[in-house]
């Protein structure tokens, strides 16, 4: 009990003195997560408008899919996508194995869903009274996609923090086509691993509270958001 | 040539037939009502005529064009177009950014929105409110945003679903007021659906009565009103005294109905032998203590049963030895002492008598 308490007194220090190694972990950490979410994002929202708003056939089964995928395992993406750029993949000429550029791919592989599901539940969840009155007020089918998506906006944004929880704090895909390279491509969650297996609980317990700390933030916001 | 021409128009959901065989023509600058008790179809005709679905069979032509099929001219069409929904909802920004929406999906420039939509909210009389969130607004309120929203865009043709449904009587009077307004600046045709028999009298120039999916009638609210053309017509258009009998003598079109418990004397062209309803409205019987001599040809002295109070007017219903049902005015009604039990005339003149054929 001593020991934890004497690595939570430590932890707090590293945090205040604003220790470089803690930071750029950390830092790297909220770079990694925000581009994977970003660019997620920029892919889902269109993506998902043109699911919801478009009768094929096998859509039902699609979000049923999609939403299955809600709980894909991360190692699971970790080694679909250590296998897509390993030297021997598809794609293993570019390099790209871990680099920061690939752990960005694989937050993204494992969010899309999430993002996907929770906007098209969103878009669902709208009066279809909305659509009419855009669609006779004259609005094409792209300006009916805008209008709607305004509507569900605080949806949108939930379902893109939640993205975001879930990316930062997922640590099968960094480390499997991360790597955990110090200075590189090592990031809070991958870091608290190794430190925990080499018995250096203040530094694990430093970066396990920013991670906390994060998602204390994360959830605020949503809060904030939800009750506007 | 019309604006707005449907041709045998057919709507199924499933088994149901929810329109048959619709046919109506509406020109420009005309205001149309289409009347008929909820469930009957209204809003169902005034969706395929915006171009909201697609219908079973039958054409719809917009300005001569067949547009019941084009998708490349929908857009278009339906730029010319405005509806205002039964249940009109707003989007969750301003009053100003609601009424907005149209004009900029128009492309219209910044400046000339700004000009439009000040002057629409002066007309709505919501100009107050232009920065207030649509979604904290009354009923009412919205009801005025949702006819703003689609008057600013200009259409040629403006389709109102039920535009005062479940409103109290102030929000009903502004709106009735603000569509007489529409009707009376702008060249808008007009084509509105209400079950209120009376506002459709009181805006359009022109009425159908949609029953069952069925235009039963088609013609200015006069006609409709005092000649309704079958039964189904004549009840919803408030004929309370729908009496069944058949023709028994004509002469000089002067004919004598058999009602069973008496004759009718009314004016028709109905031969000897037809099977008709006489149909007398409530507000064409006078009542009076005795016979009073007149030149009403129609006389039945008869018991009240019952005795309703309908603000300035008194509804009373009458057995004489068939059901007649009076509207006379509450002060009369005073000073007749109208009670139930009362033994009391009741008299029509025979060109008070509109005659239907049965079964038609």
């Amino acid at each position: 009990m001593t020991e934890i308490w004497q690595g939570f007194i430590k932890a707090i220090e590293l945090i205040v003195s604003l220790d470089p190694e803690v930071m750029e972990i950390a830092g790297r950490s909220l770079g990694i997560s925000m581009t994977s979410c970003l660019l997620a994002s920029l892919v889902c929202i269109p993506l998902a408008s043109l699911i919801y708003f478009h009768n094929f056939p096998g859509k039902r089964v699609l979000i049923n899919i999609i939403q299955t995928f809600f709980s894909l395992p991360t190692v699971c993406v970790g080694l679909f996508v250590f296998v897509l750029f390993s030297r021997a993949g598809p794609l293993g000429g570019t390099n790209l194995l871990f680099t920061p550029t690939v752990m960005v791919l694989g937050q993204m592989i494992l969010i899309t869903p999430i993002l996907l599901g929770l906007i098209i539940s969103a878009l669902s969840g709208v009066d279809k009274a909305i659509l009419d009155t855009a669609i006779s007020l004259g609005a094409s089918g792209f300006q009916v996609a805008a209008v709607v998506l305004r509507e569900v906006r605080y949806a949108v944004l939930a379902a893109i923090i939640m993205g975001f929880g879930r990316a930062i704090s997922e640590v099968g895909i960094a480390l499997m086509v991360g790597g955990n390279i110090r200075g590189f491509t090592r990031v809070i969650t991958t870091a608290i691993s190794l430190e925990t297996s080499k018995g250096e609980l203040e530094l694990s317990l430093a970066l396990g509270m920013i991670l906390i700390f994060l998602a204390l933030v994360v959830n605020v916001t949503l809060n904030r958001v939800q009750q506007r | 040539m019309s604006l707005i021409e449907v041709v045998d128009l057919h709507q199924k959901y499933g088994e149901r037939d929810i329109l048959k065989n619709i046919n109506i023509r509406v020109d420009r600058g005309e205001a149309f009502a289409v009347i008929g008790p909820t469930g009957a179809g209204k809003t169902t005709l005034l969706r395929l005529i915006d171009l909201l679905g697609l219908p079973t069979s039958g054409r719809i032509y917009f300005d001569g064009i067949d547009v019941t099929e084009l998708r490349r001219m929908k857009l278009e069409v339906r730029r010319r177009m405005a509806f205002v929904l039964q249940k009109p909802v707003v989007f969750n920004t301003s009053v100003y950014n609601n009424i907005a929406y149209g004009l900029k999906w128009r492309g219209v420039r910044e400046s000339s929105i700004r000009k439009k939509v000040s002057n629409i909210l002066e007309m709505v009389d919501l100009l107050a409110y232009r920065k207030s969130n649509a979604r904290t607004l009354s009923g009412g309120e919205v009801q005025r945003v949702a006819i703003a929203r689609a008057i600013v865009n200009e259409p040629e043709v403006l389709l109102l679903d039920e535009p005062t449904a479940n409103l109290d009587p102030i929000s009903t009077s502004k709106i009735e007021e603000l569509v007489a307004n529409i009707i009376h600046r702008y060249d808008t045709t007009i084509i509105m659906a209400t079950h209120d028999m009376s506002q459709g009298q009181r805006l359009a120039d022109r009425i159908g009565v949609l029953i069952n999916g069925e235009i039963l009638q088609t013609g200015v609210p006069r006609d409709v009103f005092s000649s309704p053309l079958n039964r189904e017509v004549a009840e919803f258009v408030g004929v309370e005294n729908i009496i069944d009998g058949v023709i028994v003598s004509s002469q000089d079109k002067v004919v004598t109905i058999d009602i069973g418990s008496g004759v009718i004397e009314a004016i028709s062209d109905y031969a000897v032998g037809e099977e008709v309803c006489a149909c007398v409205r409530p507000e064409d019987i006078i009542l009076a203590l005795s016979r009073v001599s007149s030149s009403a040809r129609n006389s039945f002295f008869g018991e009240i049963t019952q005795v309703v109070s309908l603000g300035p007017l008194s509804r009373i219903e009458i057995n004489c030895g068939f059901r007649l049902v009076a509207l006379v005015t509450k002060r009369s009604a005073e000073e007749l002492n109208l009670t139930r039990t009362k033994k009391v005339c009741a008299t029509f003149k025979a060109t008070g008598v509109h005659i239907v054929r049965r079964g038609r």
